[in-house]
C-alpha cells in the first residue's frame, strides 16, 4: 500500500485517485473503497454518488480555482491539490485559501511531484497530508518538517508573524 | 545597518545546513538535475558557461566594512581573486566550485549575509535608491521598510514558486535613482492630503523581452498595510500569472492581459480578506526596523571647510572627481562620495579582494563603517566629511579607485554577457571597453555631461539596455555576435523605454557608431543640455541619418 505521511506521521494510504472525469461506472475499479475525484467528476456525477459505499473526496488541478468547489467543500474529508510539477506553485495559494478564507478544516493533501524539499513550504500553507512521488523516502522526508525553526511571516501552521513574537 | 537578533541567525544557520543537505544529495545522485535547479537558484547559484556563478544578495545595497572583508576572502580563497557588483545592488562570483558552495553559505552567515533568492521564480532582493537616508531630497528613509520586505519575502512558503522571478524596490526620493517604475512591484513613499506618510504602490513594470512601465495599483497605502497590499498582489499573481510560456510569465503580461482595472479589482478583492490580518504592521515594527537606519552622530560641521576648498583651488585632478563624483549630503560639512568602478579596461562593476579589503578600511575611517552598492554597479562612502575629501581621495588613488567619470558616458552598466553568462547571445563588457578607449579624454567626457549608456548580452536585459540614453542589446544573427541600438531610454522618475534606432551593427562598428551619435547631439545641443533632452527635443531622426549614412 503507497505511504502518505499525514500530520507528521508516515501511514498507510487507503484513498485511490482517480485521474479522469470519467462515468461513475469507473468506482467499481476503485482499489480499496475510496476514492478522490476531480472536480469536474463531481460536477458531473456527483447527484449519483449518494449510496456510494466507501467515502468519498475530491481534487484540484493546479488550474483550477478553489472557489469552483462551491457547497461542496462541506461534505470534503479531503481536498487534495495536484503538483503537476513541483515547481508549479500555485497550490500553495490555494491551501492557504482553502485554510484562511474558506476556514476548511478537513484534510489538505498534496498529491502529484511531492517532494522532500517542498514539504516545510507546503505544510506552512496548511498542507497537513502529503502523497509523496514514488521514489521518495519518506523517513526522509519527514524531516523536512524541521528544515527551519521558526519562519517571519504569518503562516497556517504559526498565525502569528515573527515582528509579533520577537 | 539591520543587526540580526537570535531569529534572524538561526534562519541563516537552518539555511546553510537544509542548502548543504541538498547539495550532497545532488553530489550522491539522490536529485535529480531539475530537482536541484530551483533549489540552488534560490540560493544564488547558477552553473554558468564556465563554472557555477554564486550571486550573493546584499540587501537593499547595504554592506559594512567586515561584510566586505569578508566578500574579500571568498574572492581570494574560492574565486580567482574579484567578484562582480550586479545592476540589483548584489555581488556575484564567477568561479567558485560547486561543492564549496555550503562552505562560502557559512562563511557569509557569520557577518549576516547570505544568497537567499537572488534567483530563481520567487521575491528576490529588495532594492532602493542608494543615497536613502542621506539624500537631500527625501521624504522618508526606505531602508527600513526595505527590510521589513526583506524578511516578510524570504522564505515567503506560498511564494516560493512564482510564475517567474520577482523584484520589488522602494523609493523615498523625488529624484528616483532605483528605476523603481520598471519593477514588478515598485513602491514610493508619499504624502496624502492629511499629511501621512504612506506608499503608491505600481505594479507590472519591467524590462526583458516586453520592457514595460508599472501601473499604479494603490494611490495610497497606509503603513500599517503594506505587508497585506502586497500580499494581495503576490497571490494574485500566483494564482493567475501564466506558467505556459516562460516569456509570458512575468507580472506585466498578466497585468496587461487582464487590464489594469479588471487586475487592480482583484487586487483589492483579495487584499479586503487579509488586509487587517496579522501580517498587519505594527508600530513597534515599524519603530524597531527604523532603529537600526538612525542618522550616525554627525560632528556640528560647516559646509565648505577650508581643508576642502584650499585643494580644490590646487589640485585639479582632485577638482574633477569633486565635480563628478561628491554629491550634496543633508547634513552640512559632509558628503556623499561615489567610487567609480568603470575604469577602462576594467569589466564594469568589477572588484579584486585587495580592491573589496581597501574600500572596507576606507569605509571605517571615512564613513562610519558602511557603502552602498547603487545598481549602476558603483559603490557609495555614504557619510565623509568634506573636511577629509582630500585625503580619502588621494587613498582612492593609490587602488585605482579614484575614477572620475561617475554618471558620464563611460560610466557604462554592463552585463556579464557572453564572457561568463551562459544565457547571453553576445559579449557585453568587450562592447563597454571599446566604447571608453574610443572616448579616452575626460574633459569631453565632461563636456558631454551625463549620458548613460547601458549594454546588455541578450533579451533578459541585466544591463537594462531598455532606460539607457543609449542602449545597446546583444542579438544573434545567423550564429554571430551583433548589436541593436536603442535612443531615449531613461529611469528617473519620468522613465522612458529607448526606441531601437534600425538595423543591428557587428561588434567593431559600435565605438563609431556611439560616436556619430554623440556628433549629432553635439551639433544639436541648446547650451549645456542633457543628451536625453537634446534627443527628446530632435527625435530619432537625425540620429538615424547620420548613422546610416552612406559613406560618400
Ligand atoms: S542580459 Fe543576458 S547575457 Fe547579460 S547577464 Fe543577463 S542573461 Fe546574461
Amino acid at each position: 500500500m503507497p505511504k502518505l505521511i499525514r500530520n507528521g506521521e508516515i501511514v498507510d494510504d487507503h484513498w485511490s485517485v482517480l485521474k479522469e472525469a470519467t462515468g461513475p461506472e469507473v468506482l467499481t475499479t476503485v482499489p480499496g473503497k475510496n476514492f478522490i475525484a476531480p472536480l469536474k467528476f463531481w460536477k458531473f456525477y456527483g447527484n449519483e454518488l449518494q449510496d456510494y459505499y466507501g467515502e468519498k473526496a475530491l481534487w484540484l488541478d493546479s488550474d483550477e480555482d478553489v472557489n469552483d468547489i462551491g457547497d461542496l467543500l462541506n461534505d470534503m474529508p479531503i481536498i487534495a491539490l495536484n503538483f503537476p510539477v513541483f515547481s508549479d506553485g500555485r497550490a500553495y495559494s490555494k491551501a492557504r485559501e482553502l485554510r484562511e478564507k474558506f476556514g476548511y478544516q478537513g484534510e489538505i493533501r498534496a498529491i502529484g511531484d511531492v517532494l522532500r524539499d517542498q514539504i516545510y513550504f507546503m505544510s506552512r500553507c496548511g498542507f497537513d497530508a502529503f502523497a509523496l512521488r514514488h521514489d521518495q523516502d519518506a523517513e526522509a522526508c519527514l524531516q523536512a518538517f524541521n528544515d527551519f525553526h521558526t519562519g517571519y511571516q504569518a503562516s497556517v501552521v504559526e498565525p502569528t508573524p515573527l515582528f509579533r513574537r520577537r | 545597518m539591520y543587526v540580526y537578533d537570535q531569529y534572524d541567525h538561526q534562519m541563516l544557520a537552518d539555511r546553510v545546513a537544509q542548502f548543504r543537505d541538498q547539495t550532497n544529495r545532488f553530489l550522491d545522485g539522490k536529485l535529480s538535475d531539475s530537482e536541484f535547479l530551483p533549489l540552488r537558484l534560490q540560493n544564488g547559484l547558477y552553473v554558468q558557461r564556465l563554472a557555477p556563478m554564486l550571486r550573493i544578495a546584499v540587501p537593499y545595497g547595504m554592506l559594512s566594512a567586515k561584510q566586505l572583508r569578508k566578500l574579500g576572502l571568498i574572492a581570494r580563497e574560492f574565486d580567482k581573486g574579484y567578484g562582480h557588483f550586479t545592476t540589483r545592488q548584489n555581488i556575484q562570483f564567477n568561479w567558485p566550485a560547486l561543492e564549496d558552495v555550503p562552505d562560502i553559505l557559512a562563511h557569509l552567515a557569520e557577518v549576516e549575509m547570505h544568497a537567499i533568492q537572488t534567483s530563481g521564480n520567487c521575491i528576490r532582493n529588495t532594492t532602493t535608491d542608494q543615497f536613502a537616508g542621506v539624500a537631500v531630497d527625501e521624504l522618508e528613509d526606505a531602508r527600513p521598510y526595505c527590510e521589513i520586505i526583506r524578511q516578510w519575502s524570504t522564505f515567503h512558503p506560498e511564494f516560493a514558486f512564482l510564475p517567474r522571478k520577482f523584484k520589488i524596490a522602494v523609493c523615498g526620493t523625488k529624484i528616483d535613482q532605483a528605476a523603481t517604475q520598471v519593477h514588478d512591484i515598485g513602491i514610493y513613499l508619499t504624502k496624502n492630503a492629511a499629511g501621512e506618510v504612506g506608499f503608491r504602490i505600481l505594479a507590472g513594470g519591467g524590462l526583458g523581452r516586453t520592457p514595460v512601465i508599472g501601473v499604479e495599483i494603490f494611490d495610497f497605502v497606509e503603513k500599517a498595510h503594506l505587508l497585506t497590499a502586497l500580499e494581495a498582489i503576490m497571490r494574485v499573481y500566483n494564482r493567475e500569472g501564466r506558467r505556459d510560456n516562460k516569456y509570458k510569465a512575468r507580472i506585466k503580461i498578466l497585468v496587461k492581459e487582464t487590464g489594469v482595472e479588471a487586475f487592480r479589482e482583484k487586487v483589492m478583492h483579495e487584499w479586503a480578506q487579509v488586509k487587517n490580518g496579522a501580517q498587519t504592521l505594527t508600530d513597534d515594527e515599524i519603530n524597531r526596523c527604523k532603529s537600526f537606519f538612525t542618522a550616525p552622530d554627525y560632528a556640528a560641521l560647516e559646509d565648505n571647510p577650508a581643508a576642502l576648498s584650499d585643494p580644490l583651488g590646487s589640485d585639479a585632478l582632485f577638482a574633477s572627481w569633486v565635480d563628478q563624483n561628491v554629491t550634496p549630503h543633508k547634513q552640512p560639512g559632509y558628503a556623499i562620495v561615489t567610487v567609480c568602478l568603470k575604469e577602462t579596461g576594467v569589466a564594469p562593476g568589477d572588484v579584486t579582494d585587495t580592491q573589496l579589503d581597501h574600500i572596507a578600511d576606507l569605509a571605517e575611517e571615512f564613513s562610519y563603517g558602511e557603502v552602498r552598492v547603487t545598481h549602476h554597479q558603483n559603490v557609495v562612502l555614504a557619510d565623509v566629511r568634506q573636511d577629509q575629501l582630500y585625503t580619502l581621495w588621494k587613498k582612492l588613488n593609490q587602488q585605482s579607485l579614484a575614477s572620475d567619470n561617475l554618471g558620464l558616458l563611460t560610466d557604462m552598466i554592463c552585463c556579464p554577457g557572453g564572457d561568463y553568462c551562459a544565457l547571453a547571445n553576445a559579449k557585453s563588457i568587450p562592447i563597454a571597453e571599446s566604447i571608453q578607449r574610443e572616448f579616452p579624454d575626460i574633459n569631453e567626457l565632461k563636456q558631454l555631461g551625463n549620458i548613460r549608456i547601458n549594454i546588455s548580452g541578450c533579451m533578459n536585459a541585466c544591463g537594462h539596455h531598455h532606460v539607457g540614453n543609449i542602449g545597446i542589446l546583444g542579438v544573434d544573427k545567423k550564429g554571430e555576435e551583433f548589436y541593436q541600438v536603442s535612443l531615449g531610454g531613461s529611469s528617473q522618475h519620468e522613465a522612458s523605454l529607448g526606441k531601437i534606432i534600425g538595423p543591428s551593427f557587428s561588434q567593431e562598428e559600435i565605438p563609431a557608431v556611439v560616436h556619430k551619435l554623440i556628433e549629432v547631439f553635439k551639433a544639436n545641443r541648446h547650451g549645456d543640455e542633457e543628451f536625453l533632452s537634446t534627443y527628446q527635443r530632435i527625435g530619432i531622426e537625425p540620429f538615424k541619418e547620420k548613422v546610416y549614412a552612406k559613406a560618400d
